[in-house]
């Protein structure tokens, strides 16, 4: 079986998204060094669902997430949060959408080393000037298990609690969708586990939206579905993964990729 | 490893700029000071070593004052120069007339501005062997109708050949044609003086004395020394005569201006010690800031097998190869430091021609202090990097252990509360010098002592004004304080560059407001009279505007004052000569014990100090000598409080004249009658000084401003100084925080991608940029306020008597912190805000 073989899945595009792509295409350089990270994806990403975004390393996942969240520009095609088109707002917009409709979560770097705990995760809200949804600021925290940490700075905390502030920041603000890249790509087992069961909590019973990009099988088995990206284009997709049969898809790939 | 120095060095262009601009503006400092200093000296030495003659003859004083200004009249006779001409081995001999006070008016009748330089008058020597001037337009002047001027100064007034020419002396002014041009000395230079050339026989009827002159110039036959020239006609003369040669008569003239010069120089070296002091701390800063950001790499060398020492020596090459091009770099700017030094000191009259002096010494020590600096600021960070553990190149997020600051607590109290203890011991003890010196060292402790605080006291200042800042500016003003005091030191020694300028500004404020504030006191308790006339250089002038004022109707009395040394047991000191019947009416003068009275026949008034220190008491008979060698028998008959106006020490009028003093007056007073209409007098006043331009009418008002506007003028050359280490100041946190920016990156990306827009950032930047320079201005302001009334205090003898804080501007020295902290901020923050949130978060 080759790449070819396998159809292009055109998953989710008629239902209610949170965000989505039209024909986006990411070129970087020009030339010899000319490298098309994204060519002419169409995805979107549904209310409510829980997806993860898997691939081999340089298949464009990241820029993939970088263009859907406004944080980078892109060569052509369209993306949307919500209804809003992305290349039709300048910078001030862009930032202020960033702020109310996105939350990040990063593979490191995500704190504030001067803020506290408590005041990293409500950063997003204090920049904007507004007060935090007391109510769902402490269903959050206490989601994440935070509490009695609340006052520390992140130099006090370990890396798994830092992520876990950085997801609690991330989700603080209700926004529309969390793009999480590699959030577990520095920590031990235990500290995945926790912050992939919160991940998925909050989807489920908090129905936020989430899309993460992870290398890992397992923590891909958390989604509700997984897309793999290859070459800049989403190549597969798998509603209801499991460990077992991601790491099979994955085998699969590397043998068409080796072949 | 010198190859990864050398990559490094060039990999990080704009930290390289960034710091090398600390060395070099402190280099350029200092090699634009000494450029200047050696300008100056050469000028001077040009000027003193341009007689042409060989051998130069003049009266001798009765003592070697030492004392500027003598105003004593001690002239050479006709008889002498046929003396001298009679001397086997002298080739030729003729006396001249040489006068300051004889100002070149221009077209609309002012003094030609010299800018405090004095305006001389000369004779011009037919003999061309014999002059030191120069032709070169036009011809020498003959008669009492013609005048040559030195080209500068003909020039400046817009005078060509032919014109007619106002010429102002201590007597009458005259009018005289322009029959030629002339410069002065090798160099033609002046030094901002203007010089007015008469034949000889003018020169004496207008500013000497007809048939004397000041001195004879004497030339050299062949074969006869200049030394073997000066024997000989030392002994034609006798006694009463100085004879010098030519190289004995430079050196004694340039010894006069060396004190001055001295002077000067170390002022200005003191400024350039203060640039490069502040400087240090920017380097210090930066090589801190720039080791910190590079520890993962430098953890990388050890990591790959460099010891401790490869790694020390690999930061202090870079400074090393840092400290060579600043300093070289420096030395260019010198040029124009010393450039800007002579416009500076030209608009205050002091003209330097010729080129700048670039001597080697210079560039040695340009070099040697740019380089010995930065290698020094360099060690202790080095040191610091050469103990990162290698394991900090595989930790993501190596947080350096914060130092603890208790040692510079302790270090820092003692050595303040050591320079507090000084500053409070010399306001207790006596002796002058000793509590100087006292007030120097306190002075210089308690700047140290505050410097190694700042660290320990930034955290509780910043917080305290920080407070607010949340409240007003939002997550971007909590940002900015946490910003500032996470590195106290780092915040510190920023706001320390800022802190030594303001110390020195602000101490100069309350010097400068003390001194007016004294003076206005001064001059209302000590002056009894309602106008004072006096030039405003103290310079001396004609008796007959005494005698023109005598006669204008509701003038009361007039009183004169003029003066002179005398020798008292061989010890020179200023005397001043006035009029013992109209004494009361110009000075109020605080008896201790006798009276005016005393003054008059052969009497003598002293002040208090000089009493005691020589031990008189009123009846005493006090002994005295003139410069021109005249004994005065004087009897003290009163002892008086200290008084600026009188002086140490007053004579009658009558016996200063009697003895031969100068009999030009430099102040005289005028006191109105009691139903005198003001208004009628002061115009009458003002018509007869009307044609004497140097010569004005002040009030008690107006003399109060003059006697400030030096104050003010000098003030303000040394803010004109300091501003350069504020300006050094300034850049060092723009330094900072550009740094810190670069450092942050990441931070600035995260805040970005999480919804921090661009003005928001942008005033984060600008908040902890003011926050650090607030801190440095109130530091500075009340280090300033402590040293500037501890200076005053110390100078209350000097005559500063009252202690003034000018607060308003104070608040306008914090307002500039505030400023400068809003404009270091301009560039960093604009580069924060570029920055693309990608290359922030992307950066692993
Ligand atoms: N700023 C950039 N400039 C040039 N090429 C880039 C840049 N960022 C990413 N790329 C290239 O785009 C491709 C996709 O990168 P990325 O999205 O980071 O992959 P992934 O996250 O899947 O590992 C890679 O080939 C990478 O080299
Ligand atoms: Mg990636």
């Amino acid at each position: 079986m080759t790449i070819q073989d396998i159809p292009t899945p055109r998953v989710g595009l008629d239902a209610p998204a949170a965000a989505r792509s039209v024909g986006l295409s990411k070129i970087y350089g020009a030339g010899d060094t000319r490298v098309v990270a994204l060519d002419a994806v169409d995805v979107a990403f549904p209310r409510g669902e829980f997806t993860a975004i898997m691939g081999p390393s340089g298949a464009g996942k990241s820029t993939l997430m970088h263009c859907m969240a406004g944080l980078d520009s892109v060569t052509s095609g369209q993306t949307y949060i919500g209804t809003t088109e992305l290349s039709s707002l300048n910078d001030r917009q862009l930032t202020a959408l960033r702020r109310d409709e996105i939350g990040f979560v990063f593979q490191a770097y995500n704190l504030l080393p001067t803020l506290t705990a408590l005041e990293n995760i409500t950063l997003p809200m204090d920049i904007a000037g507004r007060r935090p949804d007391q109510e769902w600021l402490d269903r959050v925290i206490d989601t994440v298990g935070l509490r009695p940490r609340l006052a520390h700075r992140p130099s006090e905390l370990s890396g798994g609690q830092q992520q876990r502030v950085a997801c609690a920041r991330a989700l603080a603000g209700r926004p529309e969708i969390v793009f999480a890249d590699e959030p577990t790509g520095n920590l031990d087992s235990r500290s995945s586990a926790d912050i992939l069961s919160f991940l998925q909590t909050s989807v489920r019973a908090m129905g936020q939206t989430i899309v993460m990009v992870t290398h890992d099988p397992v923590a891909a088995a958390y989604a509700d579905r997984v897309l793999f990206l290859a070459d800049g284009r989403i190549v597969d997709g798998m509603s209801a993964p499991n460990r077992e049969r991601v790491l099979e898809r994955m085998k699969a790939f590397d043998a068409a990729l080796g072949a | 490893m010198w190859r990864a120095t050398l990559r490094n060095l060039l990999a990080h262009k704009l930290r390289l700029a960034l710091s090398g601009l600390a060395i070099v503006l402190g280099v350029a400092f200092v090699s634009g000071t000494m450029i200047f200093t050696d300008t100056l000296s050469k000028t001077f030495d040009d000027l003193f070593s341009s007689t042409a003659s060989d051998v130069n003859v003049e009266a001798a004083s009765a003592f070697d004052s030492g004392l500027e200004g003598s105003g004593a009249v001690s002239t050479v006779s006709a008889d002498a120069v046929d003396e001298v001409l009679e001397v086997e081995g002298v080739a030729a001999a003729a006396g001249y007339v040489q006068a300051e006070g004889v100002y070149v008016l221009d077209r609309d009748g002012a003094v030609l501005d010299t800018g405090g330089a004095p305006g001389i008058g000369i004779s011009w020597e037919p003999d061309r062997q014999l002059s030191s001037s120069t032709l070169v337009d036009g011809r020498a002047p003959e008669g009492p109708a013609q005048v040559a001027l030195d080209v500068d100064s003909a020039e400046k007034a817009g005078y060509a050949l032919g014109d007619s020419v106002p010429v102002l002396t201590t007597g009458p002014r005259v009018e005289a044609e322009l029959v030629g041009v002339f410069t002065f000395g090798d160099t033609g230079g002046s030094a901002g003086a203007s010089l007015a050339a008469f034949d000889t026989a003018t020169a004496q009827e207008l500013f000497g004395e007809p048939g004397r002159f000041d001195g004879i110039s004497v030339l050299a036959a062949d074969g006869v020394t200049d030394a073997q020239l000066r024997d000989r006609v030392a002994a034609a003369l006798g006694d009463g005569y100085t004879v010098r040669t030519a190289d004995e008569q430079a050196a004694a003239l340039a010894g006069d201006f060396q004190e001055g010069l001295a002077f000067v120089e170390v002022f200005l070296l003191a400024f350039a010690g203060i640039a490069l002091f502040v400087g240090t701390f920017i380097i210090l800063n930066t090589f801190s800031m720039l080791v910190a950001q590079r520890t993962r790499e430098l953890a990388l060398l050890r990591a790959l097998g460099a010891g401790r020492a490869q790694v020390t020596r690999s930061v202090l090459a870079e400074a090393l190869v840092l400290g060579v091009v600043g300093s070289a770099v420096g030395l260019a700017g010198g040029f124009g430091v010393a450039a800007g030094l002579r416009g500076l000191f030209g608009s205050f009259g002091l003209t330097l021609d010729g080129g700048l002096v670039f001597a080697l010494d210079t560039v040695v020590w340009a070099v040697a202090v740019g380089v010995l600096v930065t290698v020094t600021a360099a060690y202790l960070p080095a040191r610091r990097a050469a103990k990162t553990p290698p394991v900090a190149a595989m930790r993501d997020d190596h947080v350096a252990v914060e130092r603890s600051l208790f040692r510079r607590t302790v270090v820092g109290s003692v050595v303040a509360v050591a320079g507090g203890a000084a500053l409070v011991a010399a306001l207790v003890v006596d002796d002058g010098s000793t509590a100087a010196s006292l007030v120097g060292l306190g002075a210089l402790a308690l700047l140290l002592g505050a410097i190694a605080l700042s660290p320990v006291l930034a955290r509780p200042f910043l917080r305290g004004i920080g407070a607010a800042l949340p409240r007003l500016f939002g997550t971007a003003g909590r940002l900015a304080r946490e910003n500032a005091v996470r590195n106290p030191r780092r915040t510190a020694a920023t706001a320390s560059a800022l802190m030594v300028g303001l110390a020195l500004v602000s101490g100069f404020s309350i010097i400068g407001a003390s001194t007016s504030a004294s003076v206005d006191a001064l001059v209302e308790e000590s002056l009894g009279a309602d106008y004072v006339v006096s030039t405003a250089v103290g310079a001396p002038f004609s008796a007959e505007i005494a005698e023109q004022i005598r006669g204008i109707d509701g003038v009361e009395a007039v009183t004169q004052q003029r003066f002179g040394q005398a020798a008292f047991d061989g010890a020179p000191t200023f005397i001043s000569a006035i009029d013992a019947d109209t004494l009361d009416s110009a000075l109020v003068l605080d008896y201790v014990s006798g009276g005016t009275e005393g003054l008059r026949d052969g009497g003598l008034l002293v002040d208090e100090d000089t009493a005691a220190s020589n031990g008189w008491s009123v009846g005493d008979s006090v002994p005295a000598v003139l410069a021109n060698g005249r004994p005065l028998d004087l009897t003290l008959g009163g002892i008086y409080a200290a008084n600026q106006a009188a002086g140490t020490v007053v004579v009658s009028l009558d016996a200063f004249t009697a003895a031969g003093g100068e009999p030009l007056d430099r102040f005289v007073y005028v006191d109105l009658a009691a139903d005198a209409d003001a208004g009628a007098v002061r115009s009458q006043l003002e018509g007869t000084l009307e044609p004497y331009p140097v010569v004005t009418l002040k009030d008690q008002a107006e003399f109060a401003a003059e006697q400030r506007g030096f104050v003010d003028q000098l003030l303000l050359i040394i803010n004109a100084l300091l501003a350069l280490s504020v300006i050094i100041a300034v850049l060092g946190i723009v330094n900072t925080l550009a740094l810190s920016v670069i450092e942050r990156t990441r931070e600035i990306g995260l805040l970005r991608a999480i919804g921090m827009d661009r003005r928001q950032l942008r005033s984060m930047v600008r908040l902890e940029s003011v926050v650090i320079s607030v801190y440095g201005a109130v530091m500075g302001l009340v280090l300033g306020t402590v040293l500037g009334l501890a200076l005053v205090q110390a100078l209350a003898t000097a005559g500063i008597s009252r202690p003034v804080v000018p607060a308003g501007r104070m608040l306008l020295f914090l307002a500039v912190g505030a400023v400068i902290g809003v404009l270091a901020a301009v560039w960093p923050a604009r580069r924060a805000a570029r920055l693309r949130v990608l290359d922030a978060v992307a950066t692993a």
